[in-house]
């Protein structure tokens, strides 16, 4: 390499490091301002327990097994006059173990009804490890916290039912 | 070239007139420890400032913590060092490792004695120099200083008696043997313009007589490849990046001072920084004119009122020196640090041999002017003759891959 060269390379270093000098630093000083995240962030997982049925995909797909369900199925009168009673799946009890939870996600892809959801809320730290298992009706809280479906990307399509 | 009258502080004037007087001692005190203080907390604001500098280059807010915008960081962090314990190993020579430290602080300090920061001022009814002394050999004082410098380094890593403060010490050392006489060589460019070693004498040649004196009076100008090769030389003579080969932690864990922890650790940090700090004022000294500028409304506030004896002069010696530390920051946050060989290779090879080529041609031109001959025949074959030598170098010199017989 020649002398010139590295004299430019050496000077359009100092080049850049002068013009990032100009624009003003990106630190956010997290516990005085909180951080804009990206609209799809993983911070915790919600569950819509209506949508549930306690189908056991999502504790079954868990790679940690941080997901307990029980349930149990009551009888409802059946829809029509004279028809056979139905059966319904209950929820007793929907726990995720956030202190096991990888936040892969997978719960989510599996779920076929849309009961869990992906909430950018992540300030839920606490002091004891045992604290970290959020029930239902806490999971049931942040649903209040997931931000609306984004649109569908162009090209993207509903599976199943076809126009 | 003039002739030229030795200078002399007008204090020794005083003391040879009037005898000893405790006033007399108590200016020279002042002095000193005025200096002193000033460099201490010259290498704090530095710190801050560097680091404050560097964050903005790399898009943080850096220390914002410890006092307005971090200021105190510096001092918290040194307050931290002072109460840590001070650990030595076994196989350590323990004197010298103690003395070490304080071997590598003081040459910075009396470096910094030579520099005038100010004009002549009075203080206790005393005429001064503001500067701790004026030597009529100040910048052989500087070159000897610098030379010193090397012993903290090399004892701190022979005394550590573990295996990389060694390595990091003879690494040292051969850096800064090494850019030792390119350093000598920038300095020598200065000195055949001012034709005088006191600094003093140096800093009045370059006195200010409009805008255009900083391209005509000060010698940066005129000795353009001395000031460069004198920052260069400068820059690996502090171990400061992109020559801190001393401290390549990736290679030496932490150079010459891994062993060293607490106060005398904190010692080695300020003596860095000190020293680069007196390289900038040094380098101002010679190269950019000192304390000269021009005055502030010299018409209403008198050539010789207080703000234009005592401040201005401060103030430009000051701005001077900061801007010369803002190019070390942002040398620091730009560059990444050389190799050994590359080090090496560009001290010994081009940096030197560019050195004595210039100070040749300065003296040709120099000599052709006190001689009256044709400035530009002179400096040509000058830089033919220099230019011939350096051809018949390289020429001796083996080229890469090739294997010479006598170093098998």
């Amino acid at each position: 390499m020649t002398v010139g060269k590295q004299v430019k390379s050496m000077l359009g270093g100092l080049g850049v490091t002068f013009r990032t000098m100009m624009k003003p630093a990106v630190t956010v000083q997290y516990p005085h301002e909180k951080e804009e995240v990206a609209p799809r962030s993983r911070g915790v997982i919600a569950l819509k327990e209506e949508n549930c049925t306690v189908c056991m995909l999502c504790a079954r797909s868990c790679p940690d097994w941080c997901i307990y369900i029980e349930g149990h199925k009551e009888k409802r009168p059946p829809r029509r006059e004279g028809g056979r009673e139905r059966s319904v799946s209950v929820l007793d009890r929907f726990d995720i173990d956030y202190a096991l939870c990888m936040y892969c996600g997978i719960c989510v892809e599996v779920c076929p009804f849309d009961a869990l959801h992906w909430s950018p809320e992540f300030e839920y730290s606490e002091i004891s490890i045992a604290e970290l298992l959020h029930d239902k009706e806490r999971l049931n809280e942040w649903e209040l916290t997931v931000p609306e479906a984004e649109p569908l990307e162009l090209g993207a399509e509903i599976k199943g039912k076809k126009k | 070239m003039t002739h030229l009258v030795a200078i002399v502080d007008p204090l020794m004037h005083t003391f040879a007139k009037s005898g000893f007087s405790w006033s007399f001692l108590f200016v020279v005190i002042i002095k000193v420890l005025i200096a002193f203080v000033l460099l201490l907390v010259g290498v704090m604001v530095y710190i801050w400032g560097m680091r404050k500098w560097i964050a903005d280059m790399q898009n943080r807010i850096g220390p914002d913590n410890a006092g307005p915008h971090g200021v105190l960081q510096t001092l918290a962090d040194g307050i931290k060092l002072f109460f840590k314990e001070q650990t030595m190993p076994d196989s350590a020579d323990r004197v010298v490792f103690r003395i070490a430290p304080y071997l590598s602080i003081l040459p910075a300090f009396l470096m910094f004695c030579v520099v005038p920061v100010g004009g002549t001022v009075s203080i206790l009814g005393h005429k001064t120099f503001l500067q701790v002394a004026e030597l009529p050999f100040g910048a052989m004082w500087i070159l000897a200083c610098s030379g010193v410098g090397v012993y903290g380094v090399m004892l701190a890593g022979w005394s550590s008696g573990s295996k990389y403060p060694l390595l990091g010490s003879v690494r040292a050392s051969a850096q800064l043997l090494s850019y030792e006489a390119a350093f000598g060589l920038g300095i020598l460019g200065a000195l055949v313009h001012a034709g005088t070693l006191s600094t003093r004498e140096i800093v009045n040649l370059q006195a200010w007589s409009g805008i255009g004196s900083i391209f005509r009076d000060w010698y940066w100008f005129p000795a353009i490849v001395a000031f460069v090769i004198f920052l260069i030389a400068a820059v690996a003579e502090t171990n400061h990046p992109p020559f801190d080969l001393v401290e390549a932690e990736q290679e030496l864990v932490g150079g010459f001072h891994t062993e060293y922890s607490g106060i005398r650790f904190a010692i080695f940090f300020l003596a860095e920084f000190m020293n680069l700090i007196t390289m900038s004022a040094v380098a101002t000294t010679l190269f950019l004119g000192g304390p000269n500028g021009p005055m502030l409304w010299p018409s209403r506030l008198g050539a010789h009122g207080v703000i234009n004896v005592w401040l201005m002069p401060v103030f430009w010696f000051g701005a001077k020196v900061i801007t010369l530390l803002f190019g070390t920051v942002w040398l620091r946050a730009s560059l990444p640090r050389l190799r050994y060989d590359q080090l090496m290779s560009f001290g010994w090879k081009y940096l030197i041999e560019l050195a004595i080529l210039w100070v040749m041609v300065e003296i040709a031109i120099e000599v052709a002017n006190v001689q009256s001959w044709n400035r530009g025949v002179a400096a040509l074959i000058a830089v033919v003759a220099g230019a011939g030598l350096y051809g018949i170098l390289m020429l001796c010199v083996p080229k890469p891959g090739e294997v010479v017989e006598e170093f098998r």
